[in-house]
């Protein structure tokens, strides 16, 4: 991992091996982005989930991305409850991909988020009838899935190939009505997943 | 004050004498019926050589069971219950082999001929001990009666009464006689209730299942689980190594077999080799993603890492119906415990998806007194049956294996209700953060 990052350019400022040391890291050391295993030594259960929610209570907005063999709606629910922004939860396998992997961290450094697309569309099979999702069109939700994942509206529109404008257009609509008030448009993105998340509206703070 | 509680206390000692009393009428009534009972069922088993008794016992022995059930619910009422120690009778097949083969279960019983002695001692004790309280209450009564005034009518109509070891024939003597009335009475009043509960004691003793029979029963559960539980595991096991073969296994050997053909195609046609390496590489994810489900299957991580409650949590997540989850459970189960109730109400869960047609699903797990309590509750059509689908069939083996037991409740229209039971503990405190 160390080398593969250090392949595209990043600095590695620390690599620890265990669950205490990476709390210690991550609240001392405050890298710009941290990528976390989420089992570590000593009881390699959930230290990485348990480190990263910790060391975001202590430094919120810290920017870390959870690598895990497995992507659990419960802890993609719990790494955004705070909704700062700034967090990533992917498959190991995502890796494979270095370039979409290292974009992924790139995003998340810069305040996004990077979920992974099985979380996504557990969600989509589970919760889509449920409200206020279920007044989304198909469109929509595809537009909500891709920025769950992390997309921007550039990467949106790339990727269903129709212009950046109706893309605005569409993230307008699905804020409207899953009732997110204007402000920050990063912040709102957070909230939209979200509620795409809890499947039901999502306090706005 | 202290009247008022005196008089509260008689008041109730009298309430408890008086329904003793009426459970010895019925005492009576079972002796009674002991006896014809006894004659018949040992006429039957006697006649069984003759042919007919194979047609006679089948039918007596379920009065004769009716016959034991109301002593046992006498006994109940008494304070001392009694559990019901019959083997379980096979169905009745048709034709004669059906008849001859429920005789020979029922004669091979050992609680049968408990019964029998049952019914003989029956004859005397209940009869005798039923009849007491009666005597004890209609004697006194009529002492009462009689030393208030209706000695004088007797001896002017030239009786002259005795009552006890008095004659009745001054007012000294009978308020003599009322005194010893008195006696009785309260006499009739202490006992009733210790005869009453002294037959349950007696009835108890033959009609209870004896310790032979709670091992022999208890060995019988453990046979059936064992060989229940060896089952289950070759059968995961069996699967586990199907997945395998089937999946991840034939997965690597073509990801070595496009490594391979890259590996050749590298100089001569880099295009080709390229696409290749991308074959191999989705290949792999592929099979990650299939060591990821048997994972899930095995043991789930969310199980794993955080425990039952947090596991629960987890399929909550993923269930398409709206589930509400309340737990209760203060630390970690073994975890062999905590899979096979994870598994359950998975199971039960999706149970609900499949068949309840219901919208909303409740979850209660708790923890209490070394038991281990899941209740799941649906809103959907009910009319769920243990006994026809596997999978319920499937999760109360696998509880058995623990003592566990599943209850359901599912009435046509609903709402299912399955309680899950299992006896266990907790060994160390909640580790999760949540």
């Amino acid at each position: 991992m160390v080398q593969l990052l250090e392949s595209y350019d990043f600095e590695i400022v620390a690599a620890v091996d265990n669950g205490p040391a990476l709390l210690d890291a991550l609240v001392t050391i405050r890298p710009e982005v941290a990528v976390v295993d989420v089992r570590l030594p000593p009881t390699f259960t959930d230290e990485g989930i348990q480190a990263a929610l910790e060391a975001r209570r202590r430094c919120p907005g810290l920017p870390i991305l959870v690598l895990s063999q497995h992507v659990e709606q419960l802890y993609a629910k719990e790494l955004l409850a705070d909704a700062s922004g700034g967090i990533g939860y992917l498959l190991k396998d995502r890796v494979l991909n270095s370039d979409q992997f290292v974009d992924a961290i790139r995003r998340v450094a810069g305040g996004g988020t990077a979920m992974d697309p099985q979380v996504i569309s557990q969600l989509l099979a589970g919760r889509s009838r449920r409200e206020p999702l279920s007044t989304l069109t198909p469109r929509e939700r595809e537009v909500l899935k891709l920025m769950a994942e992390g997309c921007s509206n550039v990467a949106i529109a790339q990727r269903l190939i129709v212009s950046q404008g109706a893309i605005a257009k569409y993230t307008t609509s699905i804020f409207t009505k899953l009732d997110l008030a204007p402000a920050d448009d990063s912040n709102r993105r957070v909230l939209a997943v979200l509620a795409y998340l809890n499947g039901t509206r999502a306090d706005v703070s | 004050m202290d009247v008022a509680v005196a008089i509260g206390l008689t008041g109730r000692a009298l309430t408890r004498a008086l329904y003793a009393t009426g459970r010895g009428v019925v005492l009576v009534a079972t002796a009674a019926l002991s006896l014809v009972l006894f004659i018949v069922t040992t006429l039957a088993t006697a006649f069984i050589l003759l042919g007919v008794g194979v047609l006679l016992l089948p039918l007596v022995t379920p009065l004769v069971r009716r016959l034991t059930g109301l002593c046992r619910n006498v006994a109940a009422r008494c304070g001392v219950p009694i559990a019901t120690p019959y083997l379980p009778l096979p169905p009745l097949e048709p034709g004669m082999f059906g008849w001859v083969q429920r005789c020979r279960s029922i004669l091979t019983d050992p609680a049968t001929w408990r019964d029998l002695l049952f019914l003989l001692l029956n004859t005397l004790v209940g009869f005798a001990l039923g009849l007491l309280p009666l005597t004890l209450l209609v004697y006194s009564v009529e002492g009462l009666v009689l030393s208030t005034g209706f000695w004088m009518l007797m001896r002017e109509s030239g009786v002259n009464f005795w009552y006890g070891f008095t004659a009745l024939d001054s007012w000294p003597h009978a308020a003599l006689g009322a005194l010893v009335s008195l006696a009785v009475f309260a006499f009739w009043a202490a006992v009733a209730p210790h005869v009453t509960a002294g037959h349950a004691h007696f009835a108890r003793s033959l009609l209870g299942p004896s310790e032979r029979s709670v091992i022999a029963s208890r060995m019988r559960h453990l046979s059936e689980t064992r060989s229940d539980v060896i089952n289950i595991q070759a059968t995961e096991l069996r699967r586990i190594e199907r997945d395998l073969h089937d999946g991840a296994q034939a997965r690597l050997v073509a990801i070595g077999m496009k490594l391979g053909a890259a590996n050749r195609q590298l100089r001569t046609n880099p295009d080709a080799a390229e696409t290749l390496l991308v074959d191999a590489r989705n290949a792999t994810a592929s099979a990650l993603e299939e060591l990821r489900c048997l994972i899930r299957g095995i043991h789930p991580p969310v199980l794993a890492e955080r425990g039952l409650e947090d596991a629960i949590r987890a399929i909550a997540l993923e269930s398409p119906v709206d589930v509400e989850v309340t737990t209760d459970v203060p630390g970690r189960m073994a975890a062999p415990a905590e899979s096979a109730v994870y598994f359950a109400l998975s199971e039960l869960l999706n149970n609900v998806v499949k068949h309840a047609n219901a919208d909303r699903v409740s979850i209660d797990v708790r923890h209490e007194a070394g038991l281990l309590r899941a209740v799941v509750i649906d809103n959907g059509q009910g009319g769920a049956d243990a006994t026809l689908g596997t999978g319920l069939r499937g999760i109360e083996r696998r509880c058995a294996t623990f003592d566990g037991t599943l209850v359901l409740s599912s009435p046509e229209g609903g709402p299912t209700v399955a309680i899950l039971e299992l006896p266990c503990a907790l060994y160390s405190p909640r580790t999760s953060s949540s």
